[in-house]
């Protein structure tokens, strides 16, 4: 027991009355059903981060985002004016996918002047607009202005790029963050740009590994052997708990604590992490990055360690107290399928030693992703077994009840909303 | 050695260049699965105690100004932190439970 302190309530869920106390069920997780409704009700209607800025480093710049959940393909591209835009990748000829490379189910990237279809040759600017149809004079009344492609709703926070497939957007981008995530504009995302990309297909529902992610409770067991006994017994004895746990609208906060091997003594520590000053916490020694938003560790808690915000619904940003983040995103592909991608960004190393230090980083963020990994298709496995209904679920994994909570608010609203529109047709 | 490929400084470590200097965490880590936990600890027991040396060698150069060789040490010293896990924490060369789990690094800063 660490016993760091508590709301007034005695506890992280009770002050927030509205999420209860009482075991929660998975069903949520293991029907195709739900994950249908969640398709329609959460993936076409909210604000989804697909990247960020400095994937698009020139006026032509583009990626693709392949959203299987919504059953769409979008460009993102920078147009010659600078303005970041979003498309769905398909041509207004006859529907062929715009932008792809050798796979028509693989994402791509480059820089172009205009996207030219492989089909038959029409051509768009990078703003969208219409510019050649191939053998024009054979169509009937087309007029290349009706045939821009087809926008997406798309916006810039802090370097990191959103899209929303609603017709019309329920909330601005500024809306829907609100203040607990804005509070961390000023952060300098734009100088930690040094980029680890992981992928890996995952066998559970995306919600799971949000959860998996958003609570700690699990991480002196699951990951044990990871540290020298030393360290890993006591720290299992003591078990976890949150320095500040935090909910803002559909989206959430947990600050901990984390690892400082640079106030360690040498045997609380792998030879690895000693000889490069590195680890799971990331490289001991900080780049100077000045003062940091009032958002981050807005608790002010001591020692911190980490933040890590969970945007609604599939993305989270970790700030380490090391000065480097990470990303998450989890994108579903079936109600028991889902993408996951972990990003780690550091400032770019000058010097080699400053680049072994964030491969230790990288190489120890897998060893602990594997871990994680293969135990959510356990959980799935045996959630679908549907011998159990309920489970119970402690103070420290407040994140996990509110984010299901959230899912089944969303998933509700959109019910009520198609049955008022039948009832007024 | 006019074939070598670390600096003459690291002739001692020559033998597991051909092996280990490998430019992606993707080749690094199927080496590391393809390995035998005897080979693993041998470069590591090689390798380790030349580490610091081999890290200032190559804080000579700025990272994207290196000669190849030093870019080759560097790779090396990569493969040093990918088989610490096997060596120092799992005594086998691939995380315990992680089964079919799969985690690819799709990108990553060169070199």
């Amino acid at each position: 027991m660490y016993g760091f302190a508590k709301p007034a309530e005695g506890s992280w869920t009770e002050h927030y009355p509205e999420l209860g106390t009482q075991p929660i069920s998975y069903e949520d997780s293991i029907s195709p059903e739900f994950y249908e409704l969640e398709r329609e009700a959460i993936f076409k209607r909210t604000w989804l981060n697909v990247g960020r800025v400095e994937q698009l480093p020139r006026k032509g710049s583009y990626f693709t985002k392949e959203l299987e959940v919504a059953k769409t393909s979008i460009v993102i591209v920078r147009d010659m004016d600078g303005q970041v835009r979003a498309f769905h990748n398909i041509c207004r000829h006859r529907g062929n996918k715009l932008v792809w490379t050798d796979f028509p189910r693989e994402e791509t990237s480059g820089t172009c002047r205009q996207f030219v279809c492989k089909y038959h040759g029409w051509k768009y600017e990078v703003d969208g607009a219409c510019a050649f149809v191939q053998q024009e004079s054979e169509f009937f009344d087309l007029d290349k202005a009706d045939y821009g492609l087809v926008p997406v709703h798309c916006d810039v926070w802090a370097g990191f790029i959103f899209v929303n497939l609603d017709r019309e957007p329920r909330q601005s981008l500024a809306e829907f963050l609100g203040p607990m995530i804005t509070a961390i504009d000023g952060y300098p995302f734009d100088r930690i740009t040094e980029r680890f990309c992981y992928r890996a297909v995952v066998g559970s529902n995306w919600k799971l590994y949000m959860d998996a992610f958003q609570e700690f409770y699990h991480a002196p067991v699951l990951h044990l052997r990871q540290q020298p006994a030393v360290v890993s017994v006591p720290s299992m004895e003591a078990g976890y708990e949150g320095l500040h746990y935090q909910i803002y609208g559909p989206h959430r906060l947990v600050t901990s604590i984390a690892g400082r091997g640079w106030e360690m003594p040498a045997d609380y520590l792998k030879p690895i992490d000693q000889l490069t000053r590195s680890g799971l916490s990331g490289p001991w020694d900080a780049p100077e990055l000045g003062e940091l938003p009032a958002g981050i560790n807005p608790s002010g808690a001591e020692p911190w360690g980490l933040d890590s915000f969970q945007f609604w619904p599939n993305f989270t940003i970790l700030i380490w107290e090391r000065g480097w983040y990470l990303t998450y995103h989890y994108w579903p592909t079936s109600y028991n399928t889902h993408v996951f991608e972990g990003n780690l960004y550091f400032v770019p190393a000058a010097t080699p030693r400053e680049r072994l230090a964030h491969e230790v980083a990288a190489v120890t963020f897998k060893e602990y992703g594997l871990q994680d990994g293969n135990t959510l298709e356990a959980t799935q496995i045996m959630l679908e077994s549907r011998v159990l209904d309920r489970f119970p679920l402690n103070d420290q994994e407040i994140l996990c009840r509110h984010l299901h909570q959230v899912a089944a608010e969303w998933v509700d609203d959109y019910l009520r909303e198609q049955t008022r529109e039948l009832s007024e047709v | 050695m006019p074939d070598a490929l670390l600096p003459p400084a690291f002739a001692d470590l020559e033998r597991y260049a051909p092996k280990w200097c490998l430019a992606s965490e993707h080749e690094r880590y199927a080496a590391r699965l393809a390995s035998s936990m005897d080979e693993m600890q041998e470069f590591y027991d090689a390798c380790f105690p030349r580490a610091e040396e081999a890290i200032a060698y190559c804080d000579q150069f700025p990272l994207h100004d290196m000669p190849d060789d030093a870019t080759r040490l560097l790779q090396l010293l990569y493969s040093l932190v990918m088989v610490s896990f096997p060596v120092e924490v799992w005594r086998q060369p691939y995380v315990p439970d992680s089964g079919a789990a799969y985690l690819d690094l799709v990108l990553e800063p060169v070199p």
